[in-house]
């Protein structure tokens, strides 16, 4: 435990310390609301639907930009080679990235925290849907994140790591496989969380997405060791 | 020091990546209380095998115990036993080096009071005081450098693992820290990877030289040396007859060879002698009876690079 707090401690400092939490905290509220108001006034409805519907999209942009560093900036520097001679375990370095990660996306979302304060202004909100809402966008933007670094473990360049964290979620894919791909992809999942339903079905789908990925992750830590 | 403990024991040890053989059938192993310079040409094997010791890739086969610990099986507290400064040293270039230390002694599993001191002596020692709230990316290679070392020895490891460690030091920084790496292997068990030669014979009691993938030649660096039959006599400045000289010098028993060439008015001969022959007493008795001017008389052994070089070169 106390290593995973380390790792997790010095993981959510690191992106203070660099401009990458503070561009994307702006970059992401502004562009998020933009996109939310250009509609709101002509749908003149008081609730966040618009807002979440955008949500698998936008992640898709910011999400990688989260993760892209994270093992690639550790294999290039040659880090990696002191964090594995730690006493610490695999397991115990991905989910301390993992939380640490999770942690500044949660922040970053809940600073939109000004658009339900107001659209209740404005209106009369089901604050209840808004709560589910936001539990769904967390979930979704965790399952990107576990996607994101494990694809960052598996180069040492951050721009691949970017490229390829992006269509990985977006599944471009054959029609024939489409609706079995639509089922496991991360959006259909969210169109009854952005509704405000939040169904048991789609946390377990999410949990075990997250799940798996990092799961990858410490396996692609662990290819160093394979013949 | 012969009857302390075994900290480090390499056996059958064998890397091989894809069809290259890395690390050849390696044993050896290392006692408390011992500083091992392990030395090899580029590309010989050494940081795969330090890589290996240290749980970071495993061995294709063989084993390495560190203190009676297998590290295949008990991988984590092997590691804890271990200080390591790789090659190159990286480190966290956007942390300050006082969050760098403490970061790396919580992983450590080290805590509060006991953290903070060791954290204070690592500045004191490591001379890394000043520094404490400058970036490590922004500190100059010297200043990385202890930023290292203090990350390897921060809690107090039993076996220091050292690549490169003197690379960016000026002469006053490599004697302090050599002086350390001494009084740590008093107690402690230190492996030295290192291509300064000189460094490495004034700083280790024992020497292994490996050479893709094998060992080639292992001892103190005086035995090292002296096993060198090679380069090994002694140079003498004299006025004298040449062709007299020459008579002289190759009657004397143990020399083997002997080169004049004339300098200005006097001579400098040169005498090569079998590996243990001490014969400067002889030489000096033979000017002396002859009467000749005596200027210099100068032994010179085989160094660690000549035996490096003609072990390790094709």
């Amino acid at each position: 435990m106390q290593n995973i707090s380390a790792i997790f401690k010095k993981e959510f400092k690191a992106y203070f310390l660099s401009p990458i939490a503070y561009i994307f905290i702006t970059v992401y509220l502004i562009t998020t609301t933009f996109l939310f108001f250009q509609g709101f006034f002509l749908i003149n409805q008081a609730d966040m639907r618009g807002y979440f519907d955008l949500m698998p999209w936008v992640f898709l942009f910011f999400v990688p930009a989260i993760t892209m560093r994270t093992w690639a900036e550790e294999k290039k520097v040659k880090t990696l080679e002191l964090l594995l001679t730690w006493p610490i375990s695999d397991f115990e370095v991905v989910v301390g990235k993992f939380l640490a990660s999770f942690a500044l996306l949660s922040i970053v979302v809940l600073l939109s925290i000004t658009i339900p304060v107001t659209i209740a202004i404005l209106g009369h909100p089901d604050m209840g849907q808004i709560v589910g809402q936001y539990i769904g966008a967390l979930l979704l933007g965790g399952a990107y994140l576990a996607i994101g670094l494990w694809v960052s473990s598996l180069t040492e360049n951050q721009i691949v790591a970017f490229i390829v964290g992006n269509p990985f979620v977006t599944m471009a894919s054959p029609s024939f496989l489409v609706p079995v791909l639509s089922y496991l992809g991360l959006g259909n999942h969210f169109e009854s969380i952005s509704r405000g339903v939040i169904d048991t079905r789609d946390l377990i789908y999410y949990a075990s997405v997250i799940g798996f990925f990092l799961f990858l992750n410490v396996c692609s830590l662990g290819s160093r060791k394979w013949e | 020091m012969s009857n302390n403990p075994i900290m480090l024991e390499v056996k059958e040890l064998n890397k091989k990546f894809g069809n290259f053989h890395a690390v050849k059938n390696l044993n050896f192993e290392v006692k408390k209380g011992e500083i091992l310079g392990f030395l090899g040409p580029n590309g010989a094997g050494k940081t795969t095998t330090m890589r290996m010791i240290t749980c970071f890739i495993p061995p294709t086969s063989g084993s390495v115990k560190v203190n009676g610990l297998d590290n295949k099986v008990n991988d984590l507290d092997v590691r804890k036993k271990i200080g390591y400064l790789p090659e190159n040293n990286p480190l966290y270039n956007d942390m300050q080096v006082s969050e760098y230390l403490r970061f790396v002694g919580e992983i450590r599993g080290l805590k509060g009071a006991t953290l903070k001191s060791r954290i204070d002596e690592m500045y004191a020692v490591c001379g890394l005081a000043k520094m404490a709230n400058r970036q490590t990316g922004k500190l100059s290679k010297g200043y990385r450098q202890r930023v290292g070392l203090a990350q390897a020895m921060l809690h107090n490891p039993d076996l220091l693992i050292l690549d490169e460690p003197m690379s960016g030091l000026d002469p006053n920084q490599i004697i302090e820290i050599r002086e350390l790496i001494r009084s740590m292997g008093q107690e402690k068990t230190v492996i030295y990877c290192s291509h300064i030669l000189p460094e490495v014979a004034a700083t280790c009691n024992r020497i292994l030289i490996i050479n893709e993938g094998a060992i080639v030649a292992s001892g103190t660096p005086d035995e090292l040396t002296s096993s060198m039959s090679k380069s090994n006599g002694y140079l003498i400045r004299v006025k004298a007859d040449k062709e007299t000289l020459r008579t002289k010098l190759s009657a004397i028993e143990g020399i083997t060879r002997v080169d004049i060439k004339e300098s200005g008015e006097w001579l400098e001969a040169s005498v090569t002698t079998g590996a243990r022959e001490d014969v400067g007493e002889k030489i000096y008795k033979c000017v002396y009876e002859n009467g000749w001017t005596l200027n210099e008389l100068k032994h010179h052994s085989a160094s660690l690079e000549d035996v490096f070089t003609q072990l390790t070169r094709g």
